[in-house]
């Protein structure tokens, strides 16, 4: 008998789906996944460029982080939206991951 | 004589020291230290003795000293004072004025000399009664009257004034005090040290504060040692990245958290919030305003009388990497028969490359010389002292340049001679008319040429090994040749089959060339003589029977232009837009649309010779015509008629070839059919690109495709149309003619 095994468990397969849909956004460049050490988990871009974004997003966001709870302790940041010339990238941060999205706003 | 003392006393002029024997002390009863004595030293002798005296006994008295004085002597009585401690030097001493007398006489207060008077208020009296009004002596008191009184210190001024004049009026007029000198005085404002006051006191606080000292230390780097750290991000394991992946806590985390990244990327879409409308308005603007001449300078200019005498300039290359240099190709400016003719003069004229360098606009810094007109070349992109070129006999050189170049750029002398000229003999038949760029390999590195020539055949050349030109046809082939140097009987004659479909003297003209990679498909297209265009893939098919590699046949051919097309060039921005200029027209095509050009221009009065894309606006491009103007097409501007045309020479143009030195210079090298080479400036409006110009070209073609398209199915439908009404026409009569 055969049976088949799914890969992907329903849940999963969410995951997958939901970040493929933000993925094909119209202007979206890239999408990472980053684990609470920086370490790159899941990724659209070439190696260098991730861990490159992975390093140093995963910095600033726990510095931003610390700032926003030191001026006021019960607050935590929910979002980073950073807007450069070319750019904008998109940061949500989690206790132990970190979503990355990096899209053209004007194309 | 009498017995002088040899000590000079100063004695006061009012008495006079006198040594009296013992005769004459008994005598006038003034015996030392009886009658007089030092308590009482004072006795009164009288007039009249003394007189007497002196006459008894003459010389000898011993007042003869004093005779006279004694003669003068207003009183009656003198005193003489006994001097008992030789004060003045004798032991008495005469008193010669009457008021000396009184203050010997009286108490007085003495300086070394004491005196103990015992006087009688009588002859006090009688000494003050008698006083005479003496000389005034000054004591400085007349100073302080001077002082005090009031006298004119200046001579006082008189105006006086004609006796008719008074009461008459007075007429004032002006007059400048600059005029004449000293005409006036001026207080001119100095600082009074007075009224700078000198704070003597102030309020201040004062605090103390620790005592603070800044230093610093160096450790001693007593072993040094050398080390270094290389690092690498630290990476998950497929495994890992599998395991969070499928952790529940980032299933969590994507659920929540896509909503956000939704909304924010849809804002992104909606509208860029921080584009700014109105500064992107002033860009174009600014346009207008400054550098309003949209003409073309010459920069510079260059022939050689010597070298480019009579001859027209075949091509035209920048340099890629030095700066300001330049090569020209010089050829001899006759036709096919001509050059039959003559072939032996020409034989005698060396035919040249020439390099010009913008510092010396008179000598070219370097002459290569070559056995035959070169028709074309190329430098080889990732090697610039590698050139190559395509010869009127046939042959292809690939002088090597590097150790030639900078030997002559740096002594700025003409130089002519060749180094190392690896040829070819005779491979095409006929001249070499364009030669390819070389393409590149996966390593960057260009190894390959293209040359084609009037026989019909495209090359491919490999001159991947060092200093020996191989032939190669491609990296699949699988046959080796046997004569490396010899004709590369290996590669395909890609034209076999136009060959036969074609009349023979079919002059390919050029090629330009996508940079895609050797092992993808190469596409390319190039142009007969008689104004076809030829489409066609470069991948080598094998051929099943014989097992020999060949290329496939040309998918598409058009026939758009009148007369040779003499120019097909991609656009830089745009990878899939060609511009091909032939005959009296241009037009530009795209890839992958083989309806027919995108865009065709009308019939211009003249030849078009030779077309280029601007380097830096994806919608500007030059057209040299015949009678030697430029037209500068702008599409977004006009698209019927070039948006300017400038003349720069009386002749045909030969090449135009842009480049850009930096950004604020943009050249553009244009050969005339004369030998001479323009060089010049493109201005601001022609190189700096408005904003979105590549946005707005690219919408552009897509429109015209568009319009292709639209056309292409109304053309079909027409067609259909048509048809169906002949059908229906046929059937009425039909039905007509059965009937």
């Amino acid at each position: 008998r055969f049976s088949a095994v799914f890969i992907f468990s329903p849940k999963q397969a969410e995951v997958e789906e939901t970040l493929k849909r933000i993925q094909t956004h119209k202007g979206v460049i890239g999408t990472i996944v980053v684990n609470a050490e920086g370490i790159p988990i899941r990724t659209t871009l070439d190696n260098s460029t991730t861990v490159q974004y992975a390093g140093l997003l995963h910095q600033l966001t726990m510095k931003a982080r610390s700032t926003v709870r030191d001026l006021d302790p019960q607050n935590d940041l929910t979002f980073l939206r950073i807007r450069s010339k070319k750019h904008e990238i998109m940061v949500a941060p989690d206790k132990e991951y970190l979503l990355i999205v990096i899209q053209n706003p004007s194309e | 004589g009498r017995p002088q003392h040899s000590k000079m006393y100063c004695h006061p002029n009012d008495i006079f020291p006198l040594t009296l024997t013992s005769a004459t002390q008994e005598l006038f009863g003034c015996r030392c230290d009886e009658d007089v004595t030092g308590d009482n030293p004072y006795k009164i002798l009288r007039k009249e003795d003394i007189v007497q005296d002196m006459r008894m006994r003459a010389a000898v008295s011993d007042f003869s000293p004093v005779k006279q004085l004694v003669l003068d002597y207003p009183e009656d009585e003198l005193l003489l004072v006994y001097d008992r401690d030789f004060i003045y030097g004798s032991s008495f001493y005469l008193v010669l004025t009457a008021d000396a007398k009184e203050r010997h006489l009286k108490p007085v207060v003495a300086l070394g000399v004491e005196v103990a008077l015992e006087c009688e208020p009588l002859e006090v009296f009688a000494a003050q009664k008698t006083s005479e009004p003496q000389p005034w002596i000054s004591l400085g008191s007349e100073q302080e009257i001077e002082e005090e009184s009031v006298t004119d210190s200046r001579p006082r001024y008189r105006i006086s004034r004609v006796r008719r004049e008074f009461g008459a009026p007075i007429f004032f007029s002006d007059r400048n005090a600059m005029e004449t000198k000293d005409g006036f005085l001026e207080c001119t404002p100095y600082q009074d040290k007075n009224f700078s006051l000198k704070q003597m006191e102030r309020h201040t606080g004062v605090q103390t504060i620790p005592n603070l000292k800044s230093s610093s230390t160096q450790t001693q780097w007593t072993y040094p040692r050398s080390m270094c750290t290389q690092y690498e991000p630290r990476e998950f394991s497929e495994e890992e990245k599998e395991n969070c992946l499928q952790s529940e806590h980032l299933k969590n985390l994507v659920n929540s958290v896509a909503s956000r990244f939704e909304i924010a990327i849809q804002q992104n879409e909606i509208m860029d919030v921080f584009f700014d409308d109105w500064k992107a308005l002033s860009e174009e603007d600014s346009g207008y305003g400054r550098k309003a001449d949209p003409h073309l300078k010459e920069y510079q200019s260059f022939t050689d009388l010597h070298f480019s005498k009579e001859k027209t300039i075949s091509n035209i290359n920048w340099h890629p990497t030095i700066n300001g240099v330049i090569a020209v190709a010089v050829t001899e400016r006759l036709s096919f028969e001509d050059r039959i003719n003559g072939s032996t003069k020409l034989l005698l004229n060396p035919s040249l490359i020439l390099f010009w360098s913008f510092s010396d606009p008179i000598n070219p810094q370097l002459l290569l010389e070559c056995p035959d007109d070169v028709f074309s070349f190329e430098f080889c992109p990732s090697d610039p002292n590698i050139i190559v070129g395509g010869c009127m006999n046939g042959q292809v050189l690939t002088p090597s340049l590097s150790l030639f170049l900078s030997i002559s750029l740096l002594t700025e002398k003409p130089t002519c001679g060749v180094v190392d000229i690896y040829s070819f003999s005779l491979f095409h038949s006929d001249k070499v008319s364009r030669m390819g760029v070389p393409m590149e390999n996966r390593n960057g590195i260009c190894v390959q040429i293209v040359t084609c020539a009037p026989d019909c055949c495209v090359m491919f050349w490999d001159i991947r090994a060092p200093r020996v030109l191989q032939t190669m046809a491609d990296q699949r082939k699988q046959k080796v040749e046997e004569k490396p140097l010899e004709n590369p009987h290996g590669v395909p004659n890609t034209f076999k089959h136009l060959d036969l479909t074609w009349k023979p003297l079919i002059r390919v003209q050029h090629i330009s060339y996508c940079k895609t990679q050797l092992q993808l498909v190469l596409s390319t297209t190039f142009c007969p003589q008689d104004g076809e265009l030829v489409y066609t893939d470069w991948k080598l098919e094998k051929d099943n029977d014989s097992g020999r590699l060949f290329s496939a046949k040309p998918s598409h051919r058009f026939i758009i232009h009148d007369g040779q097309v003499n120019t097909v060039r991609r656009s830089p921005f745009f990878k899939d837009i060609i511009l091909t200029v032939g005959g009296w027209t241009f037009a530009i095509w795209k890839e992958g649309v083989m309806n027919g050009p995108i865009i065709q221009s009308s019939c211009s009065q003249k030849k078009c010779t030779v077309g280029y894309w601007s380097q830096s606006r994806p919608a500007v491009f030059f057209i040299g015509k015949e009678d030697g103007n430029i037209d500068v097409w702008d599409l977004l501007e006009k698209t019927h008629e070039p948006s300017q045309t400038q003349n720069i020479t009386a002749t045909q143009i030969t090449c135009i070839k842009p480049w850009i030195v930096s950004s604020k210079q943009h050249l553009l090298a244009v050969s005339d059919h004369l030998g001479t080479l323009h060089i010049l400036e493109i201005p601001w409006t022609l190189r700096s690109p408005s904003s979105n110009e590549k946005l707005s070209m690219s919408k552009y073609f897509e429109k015209e495709v568009d319009r292709l398209v639209y056309f292409e199915k109304r053309r079909e439908m027409r067609a259909k149309e048509k048809k169906d009404s002949e059908a229906e026409e046929l059937r009425k009569k039909m039905v007509r003619y059965s009937i």
